[in-house]
């Protein structure tokens, strides 16, 4: 009996061992639903060939992931180990504690040195400028243009284009090519369209596509250390940033009030438009001849310069975090050695992902492996980002109240917009102590 | 044989008061408590603070600010104007057209029930379908409306004057059938030798619909009216996927915005508060005209 009564003992702390083992063997990754998390699931897949520690990259739409996001932590949940969150969180989760210190992490592998230094300000770092991080960038992500090469080389629309503009017709190079080259192919007759750009005023995608406009014509949004705005929100260059992001919309589609990634790619599949705005990481469908019919006709090329000479693109994409209420918050760190690794970043690239590896970016086989690629490695070097402080959300709905109007229906003046919003942001820090 | 008392005889026949009372009353009320009655007395709290849901800071008390700054905020009155505007519009073409069906179908005509069934559909759909289903007959490219009517590209939801229209107009499609089932409910309950005395009388048309017609049917038209504010007033789906301009924000969706994106937990409270008074307002002023439409 005695012998009986011990082996069961036995046999049950084997199988309570079995689960510790099982449940610290195991992480789960949120991220939303795209390409690049189905890409990050390959790349995880490997990771537990090499350790043994399953990783499962969970995904909700990008509509929920926010919420879905905040709802768990503030419920200080378990239920994510790491959260590939937005780089406009960083500032509202670290400072509720949400997310775990990765400072000392950052400082031991040099990331500062190793990552795009782009990446690691707007992804990382909270406060600006103060040398503490919160997340490794993982999707290196911006703003880019895709263009129809077939219309852009046609002899006959070269030549009626110099003949209109006196000089020769190409990828834009700064924004008044761009918006020569819209005006040019405007065509609502034939239903053709000049250029299709980010309008929808939900949640970041109208700001980030004036954000191209403003980071190109010099501007900025505030002074992200002191949180001054006024006079920089509603500066002269971007008040001109914005009539310029007006008057391009002016060469849209029909109806383009409210378009975002998946209508922005539409322009180029659908022949609609002969430009579009869009995120990078939205580009492998334009190469892919099952998703674009025009795949061979779609060229791309980097957000252009400004009249002053300024290139910038608005930042797109995120870092990895590691959530506070994990309980496997070692594992995670684990992982995160992992992921950092030159050879995992080469990988990660690969297979999709856009890493923020300044040595992967910067090499001719990352450059070269996609037509879009080294349109990427130019952006990923001059990329800026919103307001990342924790009432960003409200900057946001601020902004778009602001801006929308005038851009899409010719409501009052660019200057008047960008005056009003300089007054609702000072407004909103005042509240919130950031600049007393 | 065997003789049984009354209360043995009740509980082979089935379930004693007690039981019932055990197995559903009980459970109705907790439920009620645990998911109505608790949040609306914890979200009454959170109303006079300053909490935000996304931070782990605790929540202080700001007595009445939030309802002041809200109430003084003239884009949140902005928005209960948009949401006017649309109650009023949605609510009347919901009446003229749902009115007017169930007055044709109110005749003798060749498969009646049929038509009624068929005409029920589209308040049968979710919102969701509706909201995609009618973005798609709007778009100025290659929607049907345009091509219908030989607009061109007449941009229904991108124009910001036309949008907050577009969107009641898809409403008055939806919700126009609810109105006239219960518009036909009643005028089938309207007594035929009215009608017959009328006619007898020589009454034209126009004073059988208004003084016979209308009054009879009155009461439960109103039923019908204060369901469709009160609706109308909470509409957010609609909205939300036809357009997303500053002219359709109505007041659900800025206080979304406000809850779920701006995570300002507190002041959202406050103003879901706000929007239930007023609606609760608006619905007492309909009952009271109920009441008095009854009475006549």
């Amino acid at each position: 009996m005695r012998r009986t009564i011990a082996g069961l003992l036995a046999g049950m702390s084997m199988l309570i061992a079995q689960g510790t083992y099982a449940q610290a063997a195991e992480l789960t990754i949120f991220w939303a639903e795209w390409d690049p998390a189905n890409y990050l699931q390959e790349l995880v897949n490997e990771y537990e060939k090499e350790s043994g520690v399953k990783v499962t990259v969970e995904t909700t739409p990008w509509s929920d992931f926010q919420t879905k996001a905040f709802t768990e932590f503030n419920a200080k949940g378990s239920a994510y180990d790491m959260v590939v969150g937005d780089s406009q969180w960083i500032g509202a989760a670290s400072e509720a504690g949400h997310y775990v210190d990765l400072t000392d992490f950052f400082n031991k592998h040099k990331l500062t040195e190793v990552m795009a230094p782009a990446t690691v300000k707007y992804y990382s770092e909270y406060p600006s400028a103060s040398g503490k991080y919160w997340s490794v960038p993982a999707e290196g992500d911006a703003v880019g243009w895709s263009y129809r090469k077939d219309w852009f080389e046609d002899p006959k629309e070269m030549e009626a284009f110099k003949a209109k503009y006196g000089y020769d017709l190409a990828p834009p190079k700064t924004w008044k090519e761009l918006r020569d080259a819209a005006e040019f192919f405007h065509r609502p007759d034939q239903k053709r369209y000049g250029v299709a750009i980010y309008t929808d005023n939900s949640y970041d995608a109208l700001v980030m596509g004036v954000e191209n406009a403003i980071f190109s014509y010099g501007g900025e949004l505030g002074d992200y250390v002191s949180y001054k705005v006024d006079g920089i929100i509603n500066s002269e260059q971007n008040v001109k940033a914005l009539e310029a992001y007006r008057e391009l919309y002016g060469f849209t589609p029909p109806g383009w009030a409210k378009s975002f990634f998946v209508e922005d790619n539409q322009a180029i599949t659908e022949n609609l438009a002969a430009m579009s705005m869009n995120y990078f990481a939205f580009f492998p469908a334009l190469v892919n001849e099952a998703s674009n019919p025009n795949a061979k006709n779609t060229g791309f090329f980097a957000n252009p310069a400004g009249p002053g000479g300024a290139q910038f693109a608005a930042l797109g994409g995120q870092g990895i975090s590691v959530v506070s209420y994990s309980e496997n918050q070692e594992e995670a760190m684990k992982f995160l050695e992992w992921f950092v690794k030159d050879s995992t970043q080469k990988r990660w690239a690969e297979l999709g992902g856009y890493t923020a590896s300044a040595k992967v970016l910067e090499s001719p086989e990352f450059q070269n492996a996609t037509p879009y690629n080294k349109a990427f490695y130019e952006t990923m070097f001059k990329v800026k980002d919103f307001w990342a402080t924790p009432e960003y959300a409200e900057l946001l709905i601020q902004m778009n109240q602001r801006v929308y109007p005038y851009v899409t229906a010719g409501q009052g003046t660019a200057k008047e917009a960008l005056d009003a919003l300089a007054a609702d942001w000072n407004a909103t820090f005042q509240k919130y102590g950031r600049n007393k | 044989m065997t003789s049984l008392d009354a209360s043995t005889r009740a509980a082979a026949r089935g379930m004693s008061d007690i039981k019932i009372r055990n197995l559903f009353i009980i459970p109705t009320i907790l439920f009620l408590i645990i998911f109505n009655i608790f949040p609306l007395i914890y979200s009454l709290g959170y109303s006079f603070t300053d909490f935000r849901a996304s931070s782990n800071a605790p929540a202080n008390f700001v007595g009445l600010q939030n309802y002041r700054e809200l109430l003084s905020d003239p884009f949140i009155w902005n928005n209960f104007a948009i949401t006017a505007k649309y109650v009023i519009v949605s609510v009347t073409g919901q009446v003229i057209v749902g009115f007017g069906t169930a007055m044709l179908l109110n005749r003798d005509i060749p498969f009646k029930g049929l038509l009624t069934t068929l005409l029920l559909l589209p308040m049968m759909l979710s919102m969701a379908v509706v909201g995609l289903f009618w973005k798609l007959l709007y778009d100025p490219s290659f929607g049907i409306i345009n091509y219908a009517l030989g607009l061109g590209t007449f941009e229904w939801l991108s124009n910001p004057d036309m949008a907050l229209y577009a969107v009641a107009l898809t409403d008055i499609w939806m919700w126009s059938p609810f109105v006239m089932l219960l518009s036909l409910a009643g005028l089938s309950a309207v007594p035929k030798h009215l009608y017959e005395a009328a006619a007898i009388d020589r009454a034209g048309p126009f004073y059988t619909f208004f003084r016979i017609t209308l009054p009879l049917v009155a009461p439960i038209l109103m039923i019908a009216i204060i369901f469709r504010t009160m609706e109308a007033f909470k509409t957010f789906d609609l909205a939300y996927i036809l357009t997303s301009q500053p002219t359709t924000e109505v007041i659900s969706i800025r206080l979304y915005k406000m809850a779920f994106q701006e995570w300002q937990t507190g002041r959202s409270c406050a103003l879901a508060y706000i929007v239930l008074i007023m609606v609760l307002a608006i619905t007492n002023i309909y009952v009271k005209y109920l009441n008095k439409v009854k009475e006549r």
